[in-house]
């Protein structure tokens, strides 16, 4: 539609974009520190059950049914619907867990014929505990085969500046994840590497036209051409993101319980990856000093060049 | 691409340029189309929705299922008015099965009812296993090219997961105690006089036997003697001082001790994969999850309890003669008898149930008390017989061996923490005079109906050679997992009108040309997962959503870029570059996003890998279309025309 490029000066604000990043960072680091993260069920261990009723039931009601047959210390709330119940049982040390699920919906059937035992899940803490470890270091894996990756496709400085992109994007998730004390599993860790990815591919795309034009564009600072190249990929990173996230918010709306912190994670991370492609690994390529010099070709690949 | 004249650096210029894009390649529209047709085929099957059915196969091998008992089993369940769709005979675990297609859910549960009540007598022996499950509604034509849907995963079908914890100390603790016996079995027959302290068998740190002996010069015999049957580098054998008196170690070898824990797992892994034929469950999964774990699926089962009960249970026999006169003190244990008198046995064991080959519940035709009849393999038989033959008046002990878990928590650095394990339960269950020599066929007595039973069904099962314990237990049921598949695949459809919609509002033609494209990749990714026998998951839907939505890229960058060259270039060298500058961008991001998912594929079990599965083929898929068979569908509505205007 838009035949002519749009001419927005998005270095002019990157000071700004600067603080307002940090800013969220600090956010993060803070929610972190003080209340840590929601971690679910594959992270800590413990026991989830997930029942159905026929009509809906006060989660208290059935608190006290479960206190009554002697299994307390759960926490029972709704879930999607009136009718649907989740009781939560926190790790119990010194107990056999593995038959929870089961006491907990035989305790309900009795108290409430025809109840729908839709779920249950057991998680040994020793289970959780590994998987806190192999989710950290997943993330770590994930970032520095990047960092390599573009290390040998572009330069050192772009690396630099895509993996601070990338941190910058899985901080800020895991910190609106903080911050509203949303439940954190091994779902949401997918959705995390999966932001990765997407917020990747976005900041890739334009850092290949930064270095094309840094390569073709003769006259200009690199703060000009920075911008030009924005402002070319402009549309494309809209579109794109646009796209993603229609089929995100169809997932939110239709996707059922089950898989809203998964789409909640991945539409922050796509907002989020979108604003940092444009912002946070530009700029830390500025801030670099990012020269002409840095992507003089090499011989023979002439055929990138018009 | 290059070879291309159209699509490279042409010395002729402009002249070449201006003969249009209309000399792209007939191998393209042929492999294009050939790719898409394959896809089409092979995606087919999972339209046809499978039929719930039953399948029933005999339990043991006197029962018969034939072409007579599936016609039997049909009019049973017409007389009771639930209609039966189709049946026909199919291969269940290596044995011949009846398969029963019926009309619903709820037709399926009232028949296996129907038929389990009318098939297997209350207070017998089971029969038949009558196991849920739904059969395949696949053309034969698609079937015999390989054609099948995608396996639901179990969120989707309903069912459990479990994920068991082998316990390796007391795998090791097990064989070590097996080696120790094979050690005396040798110095006996070499008559070398030895000492056994009670704590001969070391594990933890150390993993050795110890043996001691009243002299040096037969310990120095018993060395040249273990020599033999404990080599190195398997075992190191070392002198050692074994309650004050000249003795030995045999150590076992990290290499050895590898070794070991893996014949534990397959052994474990065995013994469960019989078990869960026992269960009744169509398409089970059991397989070995990193070094000490065992991941269990089973599709449609509801029943956990009755699953664990199954599962984990570990339950064997040892047979040992009860203490001869001569007998010296360190080779005897005091024990209960089945009455709660003290009762003298050897230590030494005559066989475990381990060299069980089949073991029947029955009852005693004249007491009419539950035995099991056992059947004993021929080194097992053999060494019933030379403990018996010489000892006909004296009297055996039947020892019951159960599992029990045990849970303890301690506090490490601050922390507590829980350390699952497992004891091993043992007693008498009868002493009972020896008649005759024994060999490979006897009965064992003095147990409950239950106990039998389970006893009878463990012992067939095989013994597992390491106790288990859960560690992860995940239920789905029936009627969440339909929901999963609902909202799942209405999100998909969702998501995928309203790209669709804003790809054509947005890019006109071209909008629609990546439609198109769009909709071949869903197909191809859907062909691709069926041929891979890929599991589709709830994530691996959110998967297929999100291959959706990024997929659309790779056909915006194109259209982005030709749209900035129809600046400059007349339409048909625009559509050109755009699709050559395009390309190595495509490349550079889908290859990292691959990176990432390959990670992630890497470090999840289950649902995370469902997703990282769906993801990275739809990386690939996506590429594919959007930047081959796009470029091919542009060929086709612009290629054969002059171009003045291009709608984009």
């Amino acid at each position: 539609m838009a035949f002519e490029l749009p001419t927005i000066d998005f270095m002019g604000r990157r000071k700004m974009a600067a603080v307002a990043s940090a800013l969220l960072v600090i956010v993060t680091i803070v929610a972190l520190a003080i209340g840590g993260i929601n971690r679910g069920l594959d992270f800590t261990g413990g026991a989830l059950v997930e029942v159905g009723f026929a009509t809906p039931v006060e989660p208290v009601t059935v608190r006290s049914v479960l206190d009554d047959a002697g299994l307390t210390g759960g926490v029972v709330q709704n879930y999607g619907s009136e009718t649907e119940l989740l009781v939560r049982m926190p790790p119990v040390t010194g107990v056999d867990q593995s038959d929870l699920g089961t006491e907990v919906a035989a305790a309900l059937a009795r108290a409430f014929p025809g109840v729908d035992l839709r779920r249950s899940e057991f998680v040994g803490p020793a289970v959780g505990e590994e998987l806190t470890e192999k989710g950290g270091m997943a993330l770590l894996v994930a970032l520095a085969a990047v960092m390599l990756y573009i290390m040998f496709r572009f330069t050192g400085k772009f690396a630099v500046g895509a993996v601070v992109a990338l941190a910058h994007d899985v901080l800020i998730v895991v910190g609106a994840f903080a911050v509203f004390r949303w439940t954190f599993g091994l779902a949401e860790l997918a959705a995390l590497l999966a932001v990765i990815g997407y917020s990747l591919n976005d900041t890739i795309v334009v850092s290949d036209r930064i270095r094309e034009n840094f390569r073709s564009v003769r006259r200009g600072t690199p703060v000009e051409i920075i911008n030009r190249s924005l402002n070319q990929m402009l549309g494309r990173t809209l579109v794109t993101s646009l796209t993603t996230l229609l089929v995100l918010l169809a997932l939110l709306i239709a996707g059922g319980e089950q898989i809203t912190g998964f789409a909640t994670a991945l539409t922050i991370g796509v907002m989020v990856g979108t604003y940092s492609s444009i912002y946070v690994a530009a700029n830390v390529l500025l801030t670099m000093g990012i020269t002409r010099q840095d992507l003089a070709l090499p011989e023979k690949e002439s055929a990138e060049t018009p | 691409m290059r070879s291309n004249p159209v699509a490279g650096q042409n010395l002729f210029g402009t002249a070449v340029r201006q003969r249009a894009p209309n000399e792209i390649a007939a191998w393209r529209y042929v492999a294009f189309a050939l790719v898409v047709v394959i896809a089409c085929l092979y995606a087919l099957p999972n339209l046809y929705p499978p039929d719930y059915a039953l399948q029933i196969s005999a339990d043991n091998a006197a029962e018969q299922v034939d072409e007579a008992f599936l016609g039997d089993a049909e009019t049973r369940l017409e007389v009771a008015g639930i209609a039966v769709k189709g049946s026909e005979m199919v291969e269940r675990a290596g044995r011949p099965g009846a398969l029963l297609r019926l009309e619903s859910n709820e037709a399926q549960l009232r028949a296996s009812a129907l038929l389990d009540a009318a098939l297997n007598p209350a207070g017998e022996e089971r029969r038949y296993i009558i196991a849920l499950s739904l059969a395949s509604t696949t053309p034969e034509w698609l079937a015999n090219i390989g054609g099948k849907p995608m396996a639901k995963g179990l969120d989707l079908a309903g069912g459990i997961h479990f994920v068991l914890q082998v316990d390796m100390v007391e795998a090791l603790a097990k064989r070590l105690g097996d080696e120790l016996q094979k050690a005396k079995d040798v110095l006996r027959e070499e008559r070398l006089r030895y000492r056994s302290p009670d704590d001969a068998v070391m594990t933890g740190d150390v993993n050795a036997i110890q043996l001691g002996f009243s002299t040096p010069s037969s310990r120095e015999r018993a060395i040249e003697v273990l020599e033999e049957e404990f080599r190195e580098p398997d075992y190191v054998i070392d002198e050692a001082t074994v309650d004050g008196f000249p003795g030995l170690t045999v150590t076992v070898q990290d290499s050895k001790l590898d070794e070991i824990e893996s014949t534990a797992i397959e052994q474990n892994l065995t013994g469960l994969r019989n078990r869960v034929n026992q269960l009744g469950v169509s398409e089970p999964l059991v397989q070995r999850l990193g070094g000490s774990r065992i991941v269990i699926d089973l599709p449609g089962v509801q029943d956990s309890a009755r699953a664990k009960r199954i599962l984990d249970k570990f339950a064997n026999l040892e047979f040992r003669l009860v203490s001869l006169p001569e007998d010296r003190p360190s080779e005897v244990e005091d024990w209960i008898d089945e009455d709660g008198r003290p009762v003298t046995l050897q230590r030494d064991i005559i066989v475990t149930g381990d060299s069980v080959t089949n073991a029947v519940q029955s009852r005693d035709p004249e007491t009419g008390l539950p035995q099991v009849n056992i059947s004993l393999d021929s080194r097992g038989g053999e060494q019933m017989h030379e403990a018996t033959s010489p000892n006909v008046g004296h009297r055996m002990a039947t020892i019951f061996i159960e599992q029990k878990p045990v849970v303890v928590t301690e506090v490490v650095d601050g922390e507590r923490i829980e350390r699952r394990s497992t004891r091993q339960e043992r007693r008498v269950i009868s002493v009972a005079t020896i008649q005759s020599p024994l060999a490979y066929n006897f009965r064992v007595t003095g147990l409950g109906l239950a106990e039998a039973q389970e006893l009878a069904l463990l012992l067939r099962a095989g013994a597992l050679a390491a106790p288990m314990y859960f560690v992860e237990e995940r239920t789905v049921g029936a009627s969440l997992g339909d929901e999963n598949i609902e909202r799942g695949m209405l999100a998909v459809s969702v998501g995928f009108v309203m790209v669709l919609i804003f790809m054509a509002v947005y890019y006109k033609v071209f909008g629609l040309v990546a439609n198109v494209a769009l909709t071949l990749n869903l197909i191809i990714l859907v062909a691709v997962m069926s041929l891979l026998n890929a599991t589709l998951t709830l994530p691996g839907i959110a998967g297929i959503v999100l291959t959706v939505g990024m997929a659309v890229d790779a056909n915006v960058l194109i259209f982005s870029r030709i749209r900035e060259e129809l600046k400059r270039s007349p339409p048909a060298v625009a559509i050109q570059a755009g699709y050559d500058r395009a390309f190595l961008t495509i490349l550079d991001a889908n290859v990292t996003t691959l990176f990432v998912a390959l990670i992630l594929y890497a470090i999840g079990s289950g649902p995370v890998a469902g997703f990282a599965v769906t993801l990275s083929i739809g990386i690939v898929t996506s590429m594919f279309t959007a930047i081959f068979g796009s470029r091919v569908l542009v060929h086709l509505i612009y290629g054969r025309r002059k171009l003045t205007r291009v709608l984009i």
